[in-house]
């Protein structure tokens, strides 16, 4: 937050960017003549790359970060919780891609006049919370790995970044890709949180995968599942890394 | 006899390509309320020691205990108790001012907020470092940021302090300051002890009460600065100065048996330990036999620095 307000070209490029990545998009439906749901789920998709885009490049390569510029090593002298250091990072990250989303969603609305209507609201929140909580935590995952990973962390990102886009539906129903593809992008949180957050946007025509009530217990069920991983994982790598001597080894 | 470090036989190998001996057997043990210094050239161990004291790193074989705790086992009750500083280092968040950065590193250590911004302030005052509070940290020179790292290692008010190079690349006046509030730090407390690691002999031979002398992972010798120089009775110690000589000429004089050389500024005097006086004739007949010529020949008092050529062979520069 205090680097949004300290640098305010950044908010200007986070709020301009993505809404020239969602044009794109909208004015490819509407050249091929789809339904206008389908620029509905475009603005959402938008929205929450925000938060995806955030956890691959913010969240999960922070530790690689830190270590590069030498406050890691200050992090893991002294005596504060680790799991409380990453959580404060995702909220954080949350934080100020919160902003980048808002703004694409808001803006998506008015300039594409995309129409959704909420149908249960607080259905709705917990879906996206829990969707939140549970990239987050994969992401705080992918931080405890990628601490000693340098650049094959940045690698493993990149992976991640564009064969998500597609099989999690940023912008179509995921469903169309067949069950079991959906089924198994269906381990990356994004791709229920989004599925569940269209059913309860656009309706039927949002040809959901699950009922939207088993994609929030199975979203809950990643959360708790990342969170503990994350945990361990941090743990490990941390022990595996004062072994090796690679906490403070940098330009991997 | 508390004691703040109790390091037994200690080895640290780094495993890859090569395999790397960093520290080999090492004991030593600093009591607290110690100002102990490590001397010793590039990639002598100094680091990894400190990394291994301040549970950033495991040892290979061997123990070490800080404060009565295990690095092995029993970081956790550590960690609370230590703080580190390392000379150079680019730490904190150049957005962020130096009270914000400063006030963050607290928080990690629970510092009370109103203790943490008491202690803030007084440090900023007592390293000149005032007008800079609330000044983004990248906008900041190094030497200002170097500051503000030793602040972020004393605002905690640790009981051990492990400050690698602290000085590194600071003006004189500054040097002092920082040398002066150590000394201030430590006497005022005597549970709190320091671990220093410089290249400067001038700033271990003033502020620490006992030095370590390491080179290859291996401590050649451990006593109080007067202690280390009175093993040198049985040596003299004499500057030559000479006409401009290149490698050759020093890596000859080094030959001569009994005599430690080490050129002091840039090819044109040399320091020189001998175990004999008498050996000066031959070092004079290796510099003409080689073309140069003696432009003064002066005995000098023995320096740390002088024990330090003649255990570890060369100089630090």
């Amino acid at each position: 937050m205090i680097g949004a307000l300290r640098e305010p070209s950044w908010t200007f490029f986070d709020v301009l960017l993505p809404l020239l990545g969602i044009a794109a998009y909208i004015y490819y439906y509407r050249a091929l003549g789809a339904a206008s749901s389908f620029e509905g789920f475009v603005v959402l998709g938008g929205a929450m790359t925000a938060f995806w885009l955030n956890v691959l490049w913010g969240m999960a390569s922070q530790f690689y970060w830190e270590k590069e510029t030498g406050n890691l090593q200050l992090f893991l002298v002294s005596p504060m919780s680790r799991m409380a250091l990453l959580a404060g990072m995702a909220l954080g990250g949350m934080l100020s891609a919160g902003v980048r989303a808002l703004s694409t969603l808001v803006l998506g609305i008015v300039i594409f006049n995309v129409h959704m209507t909420v149908a249960d609201p607080l259905l709705l929140a917990a879906v996206f919370l829990v969707t939140l909580i549970a990239i987050y935590g994969m992401g705080m995952m992918f931080a405890s790995l990628f601490m000693l990973y340098g650049r094959d962390a940045w690698n493993i990102s990149n992976l991640l970044q564009e064969p998500i886009y597609l099989v999690s539906g940023f912008y179509f129903p995921v469903r169309s890709l067949g069950p079991w593809v959906s089924a198994v992008a269906s381990i990356i949180p994004i791709t229920l949180g989004l599925d569940a957050m269209r059913q309860l946007l656009f309706g039927v025509t949002a040809n959901g995968f699950l009922p939207v009530t088993t994609e929030l217990a199975v979203l809950c069920v990643l959360a708790v599942a990342f969170l503990v991983l994350a945990r361990y994982a941090l743990r490990y790598m941390e022990e595996l890394g004062r072994k090796e001597g690679r906490l403070t080894l940098r330009w991997q | 006899m508390a004691y703040a470090l109790e390091v037994s036989s200690l080895s640290r190998t780094f495993s890859g390509k090569q395999t790397v001996v960093a520290l080999e057997n090492v004991d030593l043990k600093v009591e607290e309320g110690e100002l102990f210094g490590l001397l010793g050239p590039n990639g002598a161990g100094k680091t990894t020691l400190i990394k291994i004291l301040s549970t950033l790193l495991l040892p290979t074989t061997g123990t070490a205990k800080v404060l009565g705790h295990d690095v092995a086992k029993d970081a956790s009750k550590i960690r609370p108790l230590i703080n580190m500083v390392s000379g150079g280092e680019t730490s904190g968040y150049g957005l962020l001012t130096v009270r914000e950065n400063l006030w963050m590193f607290s928080q990690f250590y629970g510092v009370p907020g109103r203790v943490a911004r008491q202690r803030i302030d007084e440090l900023l005052k007592a390293f000149g470092l005032e007008d800079k509070a609330d000044a983004k940290v990248r906008t900041i020179s190094t030497g200002q940021r170097q500051r503000m790292n030793i602040i972020r290692g004393f605002v905690t008010d640790p009981r051990l302090i492990f400050l690698d190079e602290p000085t590194l690349g600071l003006d004189v006046t500054t040097s002092r300051a920082i040398r002066e509030y150590i000394r201030d730090w430590v006497s005022s407390d005597h549970g709190r002890t320091l671990l220093l690691t410089t290249h400067y002999m001038k700033e271990a031979e003033e502020l620490c009460d006992r030095v370590a002398i390491i080179d290859r992972g291996t401590i050649l010798a451990c006593d109080s600065p007067a202690g280390l120089k009175r093993r040198m009775n049985h040596a003299s110690t004499f500057v030559l100065d000479t006409t401009p000589f290149d490698a050759a000429p020093l890596s000859a004089i080094r030959g001569v048996k009994g005599v430690s050389a080490e050129d002091v500024e840039g090819g044109k005097r040399i320091r020189l330990v001998l175990d004999d006086e008498s050996a000066i004739s031959d070092v004079i007949s290796t510099v003409v036999s080689r073309g140069g010529r003696v432009v003064a020949l002066n005995k000098a008092e023995t320096t740390l620095e002088d024990v330090f050529i003649e255990l570890v062979g060369r100089g630090l520069g």
